[in-house]
């Protein structure tokens, strides 16, 4: 892979930081008013989603990680591992390690579109859209009349994820859910 | 998509831009100090290894030859001071390689300006006179803070006298990164920059003094009286975390100039950096006499985004440079 020097570091560019493929999120040139210059940078470790914040020396470079990120439907689970096949027509699938899946777990749906994020040919992350629509499969009976109270209740839905629905939601009804803050949107 | 060709700072803007450096003008005519304009494209460079010169070829009289855009107008301001010009300023565009972000442009505003038979503390007082003038509402009381002193008080360390090992620790556990094989100006550097600047200038205009002898550039140096190690004589205002001016007891003499370039140039050898050509005519010129005196600048860009309440320089340019 290629090195990047620190000026050519931009949100989005994929390196290697101690020993873990990371994304730039923010770079911030800093320097006194005569002097050394450095960059104060953001990045997201890929493997474990955590922000790190590193300083580096103007002009000091990181090697690149070979990070994709490729668009793949979710197929099905035997329990031990999650599959996803490549939505470009080759029908390559890849298997996925529950620890690469985190949280996206409790939001898999057949035939959904998914990011998965690919680090020297294995899967490390697995991102849902930002809104997915899902079955309401245990809620409490609805409440007729009350809409304009705003309300909230559980609702479980066919993915094991529990979001707070209005009260008038039924179980079987399919809602619109924003994956990102985990929020009913709407009725789909 | 459409090519976004508006302007990075908004109209309104930059006319409170046009109404401050009117102020400036002003501020300047009533003290007798008198407007210059010196060139962008000079033979010489800055040969500061912590600058990075841009250059291009011209046809000149002389024929083909290598200019270098100017870092700040000082080395022209200065011939100027030694054929007699008196007290003079300057808004000077200025150019700096690769210093890009909220706080830089690769071009800006230098406002320079020189006072012959000032001290220090006359420009001090002076160059905060003019950021109040400036400022729309009080930045509070000027504060006179010694480097040495602020590193003691907020890392325990005496930047003077602690070891290299125990900076490279220090430096390495503020900024996260190896320090190793760091000289001392560069822990000093980080540390500065990290850990110190960003708490200056919110009480008050925080003047900061004395700095290490090896970061004097072009000022004279002077003995600390606590103890007689040798510091730089050179002022650094700062307002709100920013750094906003740069000032010296300006170096007149002609040997030690030169002496100065060489080590530059030693250390970009040493560092691979590019060569610059440094300036020969600025040498003769102090060895012709320049008079003692103070000169500061400041980034007026910066100065303008703190009056005008904006978060980057950008958007007190008409067109900061991704925009150009």
């Amino acid at each position: 892979m290629a090195n990047y020097s620190t000026n050519e570091f931009k949100g989005g560019l994929k390196v290697m930081l101690d020993g873990d493929p990371c994304a730039i999120l923010e770079n911030d040139y800093v320097k006194p008013g005569k002097g050394q210059a450095f960059n104060r940078v953001k990045l997201r470790n890929l493997m474990t989603g955590r922000v790190w914040e590193r300083t580096f020396k103007s002009g000091e470079s990181l090697e690149g990680a070979d990070v994709l990120e490729l668009d793949m439907e979710y197929l099905y689970t035997d329990g031990e591992m999650w599959y996803f096949m490549l939505n470009d027509g080759s029908f390559e699938q890849y298997p996925v390690e529950k620890k690469a899946l985190g949280d996206t777990e409790k939001w898999l749906k057949e035939q959904v579109v998914y990011t998965v994020t690919l680090w020297n040919d294995n899967v490390i992350n697995v991102t849902p859209p930002n809104f997915i629509e899902l079955e309401v499969t245990e809620t409490d009976p609805g409440l007729k009349g009350d809409t304009a109270q705003g309300g909230s209740k559980p609702a479980t839905l066919s993915s094991g994820a529990v979001v707070r629905v209005p009260l008038f939601i039924n179980e079987g009804e399919v809602l619109k859910v924003d994956t990102r803050t985990g929020e009913y949107v709407s009725r789909a | 998509m459409a090519t976004d060709w508006r302007p990075s700072a908004e109209i309104a803007t930059l006319r409170e831009r046009a109404r401050l450096i009117g102020e400036v003008r002003a501020f300047f005519a009533e003290r007798g100090v008198w407007e210059v304009e010196t060139p962008v494209l000079g033979h010489g460079g800055s040969t500061d290894v912590h600058l990075a010169s841009l250059s291009c070829v011209a046809t000149t009289p002389a024929g083909r030859e290598r200019l270098w855009l100017q870092t700040s107008p000082e080395f022209h301001m200065k011939r100027l001071l030694a054929a007699g010009s008196g007290p003079i300023f300057q808004l000077a565009r200025s150019f700096r390689d690769g210093e890009v972000g909220a706080r830089h442009n690769l071009e800006f505003t230098m406002l320079e300006w020189y006072r012959p038979g000032f001290g220090l503390n006359a420009l001090i007082e002076e160059t905060t006179q003019l950021i109040r003038r400036v400022l729309p509402d009080d930045p509070g009381p000027v504060r006179l803070r010694r480097y040495r002193e602020l590193f003691r008080h907020r890392l325990g360390i005496d930047p003077f006298t602690e070891s290299l090992g125990g900076l490279r620790r220090l430096a390495e556990a503020q900024g996260g990164l190896s320090m190793d094989e760091a000289a001392r100006d560069e822990c000093l550097d980080l540390l500065m920059s990290l850990a110190i600047e960003p708490d200056l200038g919110h009480e008050g205009l925080d003047v900061v003094v004395d700095y290490p002898a090896d970061q004097a550039a072009l000022a004279r140096r002077h003995r600390d009286p606590e103890d007689g190690q040798w510091v730089a004589s050179r002022f650094e205002v700062y307002c709100r975390g920013l750094e906003l001016a740069n000032g010296y007891d300006e170096l007149t003499d002609a040997e030690e100039q030169r002496a100065r370039f060489e080590a530059d140039k030693a250390a970009r050898r040493s560092a691979g950096l590019p060569e610059v050509d440094s300036d020969a005519r600025l040498v003769a010129a102090l060895a012709s006499g320049m008079p003692e005196g103070s000169g500061v600048a400041l980034g007026l860009d910066r100065l303008i985004q703190l009056a005008l309440g904006k978060t980057s320089v950008a958007e007190v340019m008409a067109f900061s440079t991704p925009q150009a």
